[in-house]
């Protein structure tokens, strides 16, 4: 199970990616692991403004179908429409394809989410 | 012993021997004694077949039926000719005994029908997707405008006065149990209030919903309405349609409706005093994942053949059910089929031959009514197969004494429309012969 260094995580399976006032949010290789072949990807609409735990985002695969929780509050600013033609790039590279790009609205919420030694811990919990 | 249970008394013994029993009571000493039913049910006597059949075909016969009164009732329900081979193809046991082709292998025929059926309803709305039918007209559009809001994420839906009463009823019923707000728009000169409608829309609106032909029979400007209902931010236009003047008319794709419904009893389907019917619902691509019920799709097996399976399920009940579209997990198969083999036994041109039909029989008629000028047209606008003419009575006195000529009169329009005093509506079909419209035309001329 690959764990990206540097990166933020929710208990949801969450990353964080943080580029000054913004930051980048995907699903962790666990997660896409667990869904399986990924075949499909909702995307929420550039300038929605969604609060943390907010659902943004689903994500089906042939067995299951996943809402996708922001792990911080903020105003979308970009969405990876790529995975609109190819939701299985998340299969093949999660940490790579970001789901969404967010204008965070309060850094100090950063705070509550793991490092990614953290999550390697809570990961070897869970399985 | 009772019958249609096949145990005899030696069965009942040898299987409570098998399990260490002595009698049936023992089987149930769980259920304490104080609930136990100790007398006999409180129902009639048994009776043979023969007794059954002649006591509900004498219940059958207190019925009046269109085979020897003529029909001049639509309002959402119509009397179109059904082809014989629709009945020979619906009343073969595997398709009316068949259950949810929940399991591929074995439900292929099944699949493979409604499949078909989605591919005519796209044909004949020219839009790209449809799912295996709801319920009726009304829930189709209910269904439509829950679609639009689950897209928007909003809550308000404007509803034209010109769509039928009852669907308007099944929306505002969800509609108050899902917490959305249905704000409905008039009717000016019979069609849908343009005017009111540009004053109405906002980026609140989550759909505009238009009937055509409206409930009056009256054909709606569907490109205007649909370009005042875009103006809303991410608002669906949805029409609910009459399938056969899909014969004569566009296709609602080319006027710009972003989900077209409808009732598709006219496709095959007997009146069978109001139900089951059958509602379609056909849509754009974008709308595919919000699309509720069931969908079909083709595929092929690990053998490389042709196949179909029900798809795109997740958005559905199945999982994550509280996210569903809808909660309605059935469709109408069967009268899915008898409308898909309605629609390939016309085909396109036996299609518009019956919409054709229609609308000339039915303008022969308002000329024939309306000749003397003792009843007038309510509406003075271009219509399909339905109108409206006020009378100088009472339209339930009229159709009384329709009746005694054995004649189904028209809908009492003042029922849904209080402000439409004595005014009926008037459907004539394929079906209506000129010495039946005449015969009509006669009966109200001579009404005192």
């Amino acid at each position: 199970m690959k764990v990206v260094k540097g990166l933020y995580y929710s208990n949801d399976h969450e990353w964080v990616k943080v580029e000054g006032d913004e930051a980048y949010i995907g699903i962790s290789d666990y997660a896409q692991e667990h869904l399986g072949d990924i075949v499909y990807v909702e995307l929420p609409e550039v300038d929605d403004e969604l609060e943390k735990e907010d659902a943004f985002s689903a994500v089906e695969s042939v067995k299951a179908a996943a809402d996708v929780y922001l792990p911080v509050g903020g105003k979308v600013v970009a969405v990876n429409e790529a995975l609109e033609d190819d939701p299985a790039l998340l299969n093949s590279d999660p940490y790579e394809n970001w789901i969404i790009k967010i204008q965070l609205a309060d850094k100090a919420e950063l705070e509550d989410l793991m490092s990614s030694e953290d999550y390697e811990k809570f990961l070897a919990e869970e399985v | 012993m009772y019958p249609y249970i096949p145990n005899t008394p030696l069965d009942e013994q040898e299987m409570l021997k098998a399990i260490g029993l002595e009698s049936v009571d023992q089987l149930f000493e769980d259920i304490p004694k104080d609930i136990h039913l100790d007398k006999p049910l409180n129902i009639p006597e048994s009776k043979s077949e023969l007794e059954v059949s002649t006591y509900l075909k004498s219940l059958a016969e207190k019925n009046c039926t269109l085979s020897e009164l003529t029909s001049f009732l639509g309002a959402g329900a119509y009397d179109h000719y059904i082809p014989s081979i629709v009945d020979a193809i619906i009343s073969r046991s595997e398709f009316y005994t068949s259950y949810t082709p929940y399991q591929p292998e074995i439900s292929q025929g099944t699949l493979q029908y409604i499949f078909e059926f989605q591919t005519l309803i796209c044909k004949l709305t020219g839009m790209d997707v449809a799912n295996a039918s709801l319920y009726d007209g009304g829930t189709a559009v209910t269904e439509a405008a829950l679609m639009a809001c689950a897209t928007s994420k909003k809550d308000e839906i404007i509803v034209s006065t010109g769509v039928n009463p009852e669907s308007r009823q099944i929306l505002k019923t969800y509609a108050h149990a899902q917490n959305l707000k249905v704000v409905e728009v008039d009717i000016k000169d019979g069609v849908t209030d343009i005017e009111a409608l540009e004053n109405m829309v906002s980026d609140n609106t989550a759909a505009v919903i238009v009937q055509n032909p409206n409930f009056f029979g009256i054909i709606e400007d569907l490109k205007t309405l649909g370009e005042v209902a875009h103006k809303g931010k991410k608002t669906s236009f949805i029409a609910s349609v009459n399938p056969i003047s899909l014969g004569l008319l566009k296709t609602p794709s080319e006027l710009g409706v972003d989900i077209v419904v409808g009732e598709g009893q006219p496709f095959g389907i007997p009146l069978s005093f109001g139900g089951p019917y059958l509602g379609f619902m056909a849509t754009k691509k974008e709308y595919m994942r919000k699309l509720p019920g069931r969908i079909v799709g083709e595929t092929t097996d690990l053998d490389g053949k042709r196949s179909y399976v029900l798809t795109l399920s997740a958005r559905e009940q199945h999982i994550r059910r509280e996210k569903a579209t809808s909660n309605i997990c059935s469709n109408q198969g069967l009268n899915a089929l008898a409308a898909t083999v309605y629609m390939v036994t016309l085909g396109k041109d036996g299609l518009r031959e019956v919409a054709t039909q229609c609308a000339k029989k039915a303008h022969y008629a308002y000329e024939q009514l309306t000749k003397s000028g003792k009843y007038k047209p309510l509406f003075d606008k271009p219509f399909f197969m339905e109108f409206v003419l006020e009378s100088h009575k009472d339209a339930d006195e009229l159709n009384k004494e329709l009746r005694n000529e054995n004649i189904v009169g028209g809908y009492n329009v003042s029922k849904d429309y209080p402000q439409y005093k004595n005014a009926v509506l008037y459907a004539v079909t394929e079906k209506r012969t000129k010495s039946e419209i005449d015969k009509l035309a006669s009966v109200l001329e001579g009404m005192k």
